[in-house]
């Protein structure tokens, strides 16, 4: 059994037996939705047919539909890519890093927060797709020599390296993910009745894939979470070094820093840790997990935003000074022209949202405010959507030649598109909500008689 | 004489484990545990041996990282080598350091495929397998201990009983 200090907080609230959690995690799956969960789901859906509706159009009449110019020739959809790779990143910080740390307060929220990096990763796979004008050629950016002779990918291109890195970070987390909700599966199949729900103990005994719960099947349980822990944890801060390299291998000002990959990173487990609170403060109140997504773990959650936001601040600083202290011309107008030229107002809105006001989690009333925490989840959201934009425009805008120089402004199909990914991932994570254990109930029962209110109380 | 088996049902993981460490002391044969999540140190305590899962991630990522060499190698060096920026083009080693970001995750997406392959196998586990766990409350709140017995039925019956189990079941021949 684990030891743990008395005068840490429980992390299971209200005196929970195994049972009682086997009935808390069944029952969004076994119950009927609610009316928010029905209200949530509409306008999800609303905003996924619109992206469909503009994903088709921009197919059919070609990527001319985009506010995209011979300048600006990446601006909202490599922005929303690398917004949705970085919202993707908490989820495996999670449920790796904090496994590797053996924090326990991972155990409660890991599960969704997996499945957030799913569904993100899921969008923003769909960016450069789309940005291919013919999708259905998308196998050509997989090393197979394609029929005008051997054609290979260029194994240089930090392009490729993102392809590779994607691809493999997808489908490590979906096994990771499934790994672990395997006992899950099987918990809710045995709690499923063959007369009353045939169907679904059918589907659950099929996810499920036969787990009984062997003494010798958990030991192997361990050591592949473990094993895979210590595998996911390189491969996270690999994927975001490598989207970095995308900009930072090229020579325009404004990119080609070597801070990029480090700076990267940070900014995804940001805004993916605020992501993950905006999602799990609604979750909590629309499928009832109040007892095991406390304050405390909202609070852990602010205390790395607060630290991750000051370093991204810093990265921000140093930017600025390195351009100044390089001494090249060049480098110092990117960055003079980031904060005070005709994209001003999104460099504020990107210092304002991603400095300034996670500062405000120093002090541990909003720290521990489920509401201050949700408003400032979402400035954080919105501050790190910002960052990539102007990373992205503000470095491309201004031309080597100003007869080149132009503005950018997303069009209709553009924000479709973007709306429409958030609709998607919405409705996805809606349906999981519903359909699948929402937290790892087999580990979260494994600490109820360390971390568990009753067993604090007792002492 | 025929065998019989016993289902012990525990309540508490605690006592499971004293339980299982008490019963092997008597040398009796505990032949499954049943659990609904990981006990810690109960592996131990059955005298299972330490599972070789890391191992067979670690070979899987080396198959995995020559595997990419080589792929890169056949393409980049020997069927189509081109001057892309100036980067040399004649030798892996030279041009290696812009290949190992894709020998890097081809190591990683071998070694976690293919180790959770290999887990799912080892465990019989696989779309549509059938749970063979005799009492389904194992995987909500019950533990179980499994016990086959030729001979004195009452004294192991004691025994579990005294070492804390709440329920025996036989099982139906």
């Amino acid at each position: 059994m684990h030891k743990e200090s008395e005068i840490r907080d429980p992390l299971i609230l209200g005196n929970k037996t195994y049972h009682d959690i086997t009935k808390d995690i069944a029952f969004p799956v076994e119950g009927k939705a609610n009316k928010y969960w029905w209200i949530l789901f509409s306008l999800s859906f609303v905003l996924f047919l619109w992206g469909v509706v503009s994903m088709a159009y921009t197919i059919g009449t070609g990527i001319g539909s985009w506010g995209l110019n011979k300048t600006v020739n990446w601006a909202w959809d490599i922005t929303n890519f690398v917004w949705w790779i970085g919202i993707g990143h908490a989820g495996t910080l999670i449920s790796a890093v904090l496994l590797l740390f053996r924090q326990k307060w991972r155990m409660s929220i890991n599960r969704s927060a997996e499945a957030m990096t799913i569904f993100g990763v899921a969008q923003a796979a769909l960016f450069p797709l789309i940005h291919m004008g013919r999708p259905w050629l998308a196998y050509y950016v997989f090393p197979i020599p394609n029929q005008f002779g051997s054609l290979w990918v260029n194994f240089n291109s930090p392009l490729l390296w993102d392809v590779f890195a994607i691809s493999t970070y997808f489908s490590v987390s979906v096994v990771f993910w499934y790994i672990g909700l395997i006992p899950d599966f099987a918990m809710l199949r045995d709690r499923m009745s063959a007369k009353t729900a045939p169907m679904k103990k059918q589907l659950y005994s099929f996810l499920s894939f036969g787990w009984s719960g062997k003494a010798k099947h958990w030991q192997r349980f361990e050591e592949v979470s473990l094993v895979l822990a210590g595998l996911a944890t390189p491969l996270v801060f690999s994927v975001h070094s490598i989207v970095s390299m995308d900009f930072a291998t090229s020579i325009i000002p404004g990119w080609h820093t070597t801070i990029f990959p480090p700076y990267f990173v940070l900014g995804a487990l940001f805004s993916g840790f605020a992501m993950v609170e905006t999602l799990l403060i609604i979750m909590r109140k629309v499928v009832n997990m109040e007892a095991y997504i406390t304050i405390k773990h909202i609070e852990y959650m602010n205390i790395i935003i607060l630290l991750t936001g000051s370093l991204v601040g810093t990265a921000y600083i140093t930017e600025l000074f390195m351009s100044w202290y390089s001494g090249v011309e060049f480098e110092q107008y990117a960055f003079l022209n980031r904060a005070t030229g005709p994209y001003w107002w999104a460099y504020a809105i990107m210092m304002t949202c991603n400095v300034l006001t996670p500062q405000l989690y120093w002090f541990s009333s909003i720290r521990k405010s489920f509401i201050a925490t949700f408003i400032l989840s979402i400035f954080v959201n919105i501050g790190m959507w910002f960052e990539r934009f102007v990373i992205i425009v503000t470095s491309l805008h201004r031309d080597y030649l100003p007869s080149a120089w132009t503005m950018f402004s997303p069009t209709f199909i553009d924000i479709g598109i973007y709306l429409g990914t958030i609709g998607f991932f919405f409705v996805l994570f809606l349906l999981y909500a519903r359909t699948f254990p929402v937290i790892a109930q087999a580990e979260l029962k494994s600490i109820v008689k360390s971390s568990g209110s009753e067993y604090k109380n007792k002492k | 004489m025929s065998k019989n088996t016993l289902y012990g049902i525990f309540d508490c993981e605690l006592v499971l484990l004293e339980a299982v460490k008490e019963i092997r002391a008597n040398k009796i044969e505990i032949k499954e545990v049943y659990s609904p999540f990981p006990i810690h140190g109960l592996d131990q305590a059955l005298g299972l041996k330490e599972t070789r899962m890391a191992i067979t991630a670690f070979i899987y990522g080396c198959i995995g990282l020559s595997l990419a060499a080589l792929m890169i190698y056949n393409i980049m060096i020997i069927d189509w080598p081109q001057n892309i920026g100036g980067k040399p083009n004649f030798t892996f080693y030279h041009n290696m350091p812009a290949f190992i970001p894709i020998m890097f995750e081809c190591t990683v997406l071998f070694a976690a495929h293919l180790m959770s392959i290999t887990y799912l196998i080892r465990n019989g586990l696989y779309p549509g397998a059938v749970s063979d766990c005799p009492d389904p409350r194992t995987t909500d709140d019950k533990f179980l201990m499994e016990i086959e017995v030729e001979g004195d039925l009452a004294a192991l019956k004691a025994m579990l009983t005294k070492t804390g189990a709440t329920e025996i079941n036989e099982k139906d021949a």
